[in-house]
């Protein structure tokens, strides 16, 4: 970790060590890591970066762990894909899907997992925990299994049925917990005062947040070295949002990428947008509000980096947008059928707020956008409701011609 | 009877290390008064200097969020559980 100092917190600006801490003990800030930036300068170079394995772990020089202690289970890299047909349908020329719901649990989730799954072996915690709207615990699940360590997964207990099969497949002990994610959320902490156990969502939150930065270099990169004019990310906690910046911040910076002016746009479901509402309000801080959403992986009522993502906001110049609940679905399908991509409600909500952002005007029709597509559709069918009309025939040709003319006719 | 106060790790330098705290009091705002009588300095870690909570402090009365409630000004009877909670947890 040579280029690593201390944690930091992000309010006061008091110095901890690098330890399994979150909150400042003087203002109950964040902790952040510290990098020694002209350090990574003189490891670093497109070159060097271009030639790392087509993981995540690429840009190791960013991220707060020994390279050769990677918990690595293959994430990242994810393709970049030019989105021709949704663009012509919406009007861009040069519309991009991140396609991160292909990492190996399906979410974005495996590169912070990733990063904290390393940093706990260092730390050399015997268990691994969190607490998830569902993407998260697949693959702190898998990242266990695969490191090793015992897993410990909490979560609300009206969670879509994939996402608790797809985590407990791993070996997990699976809680359950009554009530909303938010809930779960204030238990845990509490848990984690008391347990020596790697939350990563909560004490090892520092190191946790920071391999979101990733999605922010892997797109600059993709673009061939630039920035897009503007990017659209699902928002539940904000965190993905403010570390997708940061990631191309810290890339203007070292001199990676050049002219960065990416607007940051943020798209929450209307049942749960407390971002979105302080944005458009103009207040200086999140309210929370009681989540009542199909994006179950966006409910979050309290979302811890709210005010950071809401400075994002209003930095960048990106505007907050929140997808109406009924059209959370269309936006799923209109991805599947453009791109052949099937995300998650999550998606559906980035692919709806684009098409909202494009209609009022914020993205113009050149501009290089980057919509985030974070978990995949397999994740969350209960969501999709009944929406499959088969043609139904018997195996012989007459029976079928005569149900293909019918259908045909519908 | 009293109201208990759990007591999280960021705070337990001021507590001596207690992660537990009896009070009486009627309402947050005494919850506050009463733990500083107790442990001198504490009002300062989650209190701004006009007396309300600082952003990335939560607190929960019984698990609900007080600001669902009447802020600082919810009401505390004898037996509930408070909880003092760094905002800064979950999601990614």
């Amino acid at each position: 970790m040579p280029h690593v100092k201390c944690l930091r917190c992000r309010e006061c600006g008091s110095e901890y060590p690098i330890e399994p801490l979150n909150a400042c003990e003087y203002c109950f800030g964040p902790l952040e890591v510290e990098y020694d930036y002209e350090s990574i300068a003189k490891a670093v170079s497109r070159k060097s970066i271009s030639n790392g394995p087509d993981t995540m772990w690429r840009y190791h020089d960013f991220l707060p762990v020994e390279k050769e202690s990677a918990v690595d289970i293959s994430t990242g890299f994810t393709p970049l894909i030019h989105a021709k047909n949704l663009g012509n349908q919406l009007g861009l020329d040069n519309l991009y899907i991140k396609n991160d719901s292909v990492n190996p649990t399906y979410s974005f989730k495996d590169r912070p997992v990733s990063v904290t799954t390393t940093k706990a072996l260092e730390f050399e915690f015997e268990v691994l925990a969190c607490v998830s709207t569902g993407n998260l615990m697949g693959s702190v699940a898998a990242h266990g299994a695969k490191a090793g360590m015992k897993t410990m997964v909490f979560y609300p207990a009206d969670l879509e049925q994939g996402k608790i099969q797809g985590a407990a497949v791993y070996g997990p002990t699976m809680v359950a917990v009554t009530g909303n994610y938010d809930h779960a959320n204030r238990f845990c902490s509490e848990l984690a005062d008391n347990h020596r156990w790697a939350f990563v969502n909560i004490n090892m939150r520092p190191f946790y947040a920071e391999g979101s930065k990733t999605l922010g270099y892997e797109v600059a990169e993709q673009l061939g070295w630039k920035a897009p004019d503007h990017c659209v990310v699902p928002g539940a906690s904000g965190e993905l949002h403010t570390k997708i910046w940061k990631g191309l911040q810290e890339f203007n910076d070292l001199g990676l990428i050049e002219n960065l002016k990416t607007k940051m746009h943020l798209a929450q479901p209307e049942g749960c947008s407390p971002i979105v509402g302080a944005f458009e309000t103009g207040a200086g801080h999140v309210t929370p509000v009681r989540p009542e959403t199909i994006a179950k992986s966006l409910a979050i009522g309290n979302p811890a980096a709210g005010p950071y993502s809401l400075e994002v906001l209003r930095e960048t110049k990106g505007t907050g947008v929140s997808a109406e609940e009924n059209t959370i679905i269309d936006g799923i399908r209109l991805l599947a059928e453009t791109e052949g991509i099937f995300t998650e409600t999550a998606g559906g909500v980035v692919i709806s707020s684009l098409k909202k952002l494009v209609e009022h005007g914020k993205i113009k029709k050149d501009e290089v956008t980057v919509a985030y597509v974070t978990g995949n559709g397999l994740k969350t069918m209960e969501a999709m409701g009944d929406f499959v009309t088969p043609i139904e025939t018997t195996p012989d040709y007459e029976t079928f011609q005569t149900a293909l003319a019918a259908f045909q006719k519908m | 009877m009293s109201a208990t106060v759990r007591i999280p790790t960021p705070l337990r330098k001021v507590t001596n290390g207690e992660d537990k705290a009896s009070v009486d009091a009627g309402t947050m705002v005494e919850v506050v008064e009463s733990l500083e009588e107790q442990f001198p300095g504490l009002k300062a870690r989650i209190c701004d200097d006009d007396g309300e909570l600082r952003s990335f402090v939560n607190v929960y009365v019984n698990g609900e969020d007080i600001r669902f409630l009447d802020g600082m000004g919810s009401a505390i009877s004898s037996g509930d559980e408070i909880s003092i909670v760094p905002a800064v947890a979950g999601g990614s």
